[in-house]
């Protein structure tokens, strides 16, 4: 009984470090590949392809992001705002909300948006494309499918994460000050002066870097899930489900370790 | 002795503790169209996905066209794969792309030509298959036939030493199989390439074979031109070729279990 659960405590460890294995390998080599998806200096047609991810990836979920920014700007500012009015400090859901969206809930919104969005499209896309044997053809014409086809996945992703991050945190903060307007009557103009006085340059840049990281995880988790799709349909469709489901988790554990590493570094 | 363009020598290859190819041993000549039969699961397409570098051995050697698949050497490998022209069993066409886009993917990517030179080659093997004009079509406006025409063209594109079918008529209804058989021995004809082919379809075997070799469960156990054998004795390819079944299935030994269970018994 002992052994038994030994044995697979062992056997789900060993899956486990086998698996981060597999995804530092598949980043390191999709790194290798980025310059090749860049305009000038790679290939046109990975640069295209590139494009055309950045539409799905980042374009295309604008209207998401920006409902689930507002809706999340505006729920920080109500619960912010019903403890802060009793000690009369209802002027400090600014910074709330300002500080909130830079450093930490415009780049998580986002990617937990993305990672449902696009981390799950790009292990479907890459899992239906092994089951039909497409990445095999690749492979037997002596084209790398990590450059073929995750690269300008990853090109995209690095680009429109830290885009999207930044109408996230946006829309969060006018939402801030759409409730500060229904619930004070403060004008406007007030809250955005407000705003530029809690806004601070080095929040910004640590929620730009931290969507970066997101990016990576987003798409080398939903490719390596795809990649590693064996059988039929149902094989896609679970991979499509890990995908989301893991690259989640890495974003939160990322975050956690980002925020750590700013806390105790006094970047935060 | 001219070197063979396939040697495949001592080769093993496990799946979880399963051997599925157990010690094989083959050698195709240049210019020589080889065809692999072999039930389901004996073991064929393993070894197809070995000889086109698709995988590696437990122990042995592919040798392909001078180039070791075992060196793992990159160089080497893309060497080999341009060199070499596979058709998968599904054809597996880019559905995003036109059939002169499929076509001309190996082109843009691996060679240097001008846009025009890639459209006129392109035009060229889709007409050598017969499928020029439907070249600005996706693969889901085409029927399965001509899908398994557009993938040899694509197989075609870099003008390949050796040429892989997997399966080239499965699915396919006897007309169009029969075309396909066709294209194949004109294409070898045409440009003297080595074909190799793997499948289970008798007619098509012997249609399009110089030699054939025959897999049981992980073994070869023949080697031979298409009269070696028919005319062997070894029972397992007879009941291949005789096309007797393993098992009949067994109606009244169906009806006693299930009446066994309706009266309250175990299954």
């Amino acid at each position: 009984m002992n052994y038994s659960m030994l044995d697979q405590v062992g056997h789900s460890t060993l899956g486990h470090l086998e698996y981060i294995g597999g995804l530092v390998i598949q980043s390191g080599r999709t790194i290798r590949a980025l310059p090749r998806t860049f305009p000038m200096i790679g290939n046109w047609a990975r640069w295209r392809s590139a494009l055309v991810q950045m539409l799905a990836v980042g374009v295309d979920a604008i209207p998401m992001v920006g409902i689930m920014a507002v809706c999340s700007g505006f729920i920080l500012a109500m619960q912010g705002a019903s403890e802060l009015r009793r000690f009369g400090a209802i002027q400090y859901v600014i910074d709330l909300v300002t500080i909130g969206f830079t450093r930490e809930l415009g780049p998580l919104l986002t990617a937990i948006a993305v990672s449902g969005r696009s981390g799950s499209a790009f292990s479907a896309e890459i899992g239906a494309m092994v089951v039909t044997e497409e990445i095999d053809v690749l492979r037997t014409m002596g084209i790398d499918p990590v450059e073929f086809v995750l690269a300008p996945k990853f090109l995209a992703a690095l680009i429109m994460l830290p885009c999207l991050t930044v109408v996230s945190s946006a829309c969060g903060i006018l939402a801030g000050g759409a409730f500060m307007r229904i619930a004070t009557g403060m004008a406007f103009g007030v809250y955005l002066s407000g705003v530029t006085h809690s806004i601070v340059i080095n929040d910004v840049m640590t929620g730009l870097l931290k969507s970066l990281a997101f990016a990576a995880i987003i798409v080398n988790v939903g490719c390596l899930e795809g990649l590693r799709v064996r059988g039929g349909p149902d094989a896609v469709g679970r991979s499509a489900t890990s995908a989301v489901v893991k690259s989640t988790f890495l974003v939160i554990l990322a975050d956690v370790g980002f925020t750590t590493i700013f806390y105790l570094t006094g970047g935060q | 002795m001219p070197e063979p363009a396939i040697s495949v020598r001592n080769l093993v290859v496990s799946y979880d503790n399963r051997r599925v190819l157990d010690g094989i041993n083959l050698e195709v000549a240049r210019g020589e169209t080889m065809v692999l039969l072999g039930g389901s699961g004996s073991g064929k397409s393993t070894l197809l996905r070995q000889i086109i570098g698709l995988a590696q051995p437990e122990s042995g050697q592919v040798i392909v066209n001078g180039i070791d698949l075992s060196t793992r050497n990159r160089k080497e490998l893309k060497k080999l794969h341009r060199s070499m022209g596979v058709a998968f069993q599904n054809a597996a066409l880019f559905d995003s792309l036109t059939l002169e886009e499929n076509v001309a993917l190996p082109l843009r990517e691996l060679t240097r030509l001008d846009d025009s030179t890639i459209r006129l080659m392109t035009w060229m093997k889709l007409s050598v298959v017969g499928l020029a004009d439907f070249r600005k079509l996706t693969p889901q406006a085409l029927s399965g036939g001509m899908k398994k025409r557009a993938a040899v063209a694509r197989a075609l594109a870099l003008d390949p030493e050796l040429l892989v079918f997997d399966e080239p008529s499965a699915g396919l209804d006897p007309i169009v199989a029969a075309e396909l058989d066709e294209l194949i021995l004109a294409l070898k004809k045409a440009f003297n390439m080595t074909v190799l082919v793997v499948t289970h379809e008798m007619a098509s075997a012997f249609r399009i074979a110089d030699r054939m070799a025959m897999l049981y469960q992980g073994s070869l156990i023949a080697v031979g031109t298409k009269e070696e054998l028919q005319s062997s004795s070894h029972p397992r390819i007879r009941q291949f070729l005789d096309r007797v079944p393993d098992r009949i299935f067994q109606t009244a030994s169906t009806r006693e279990t299930l009446e066994h269970y309706l009266e309250g018994g175990l299954l």
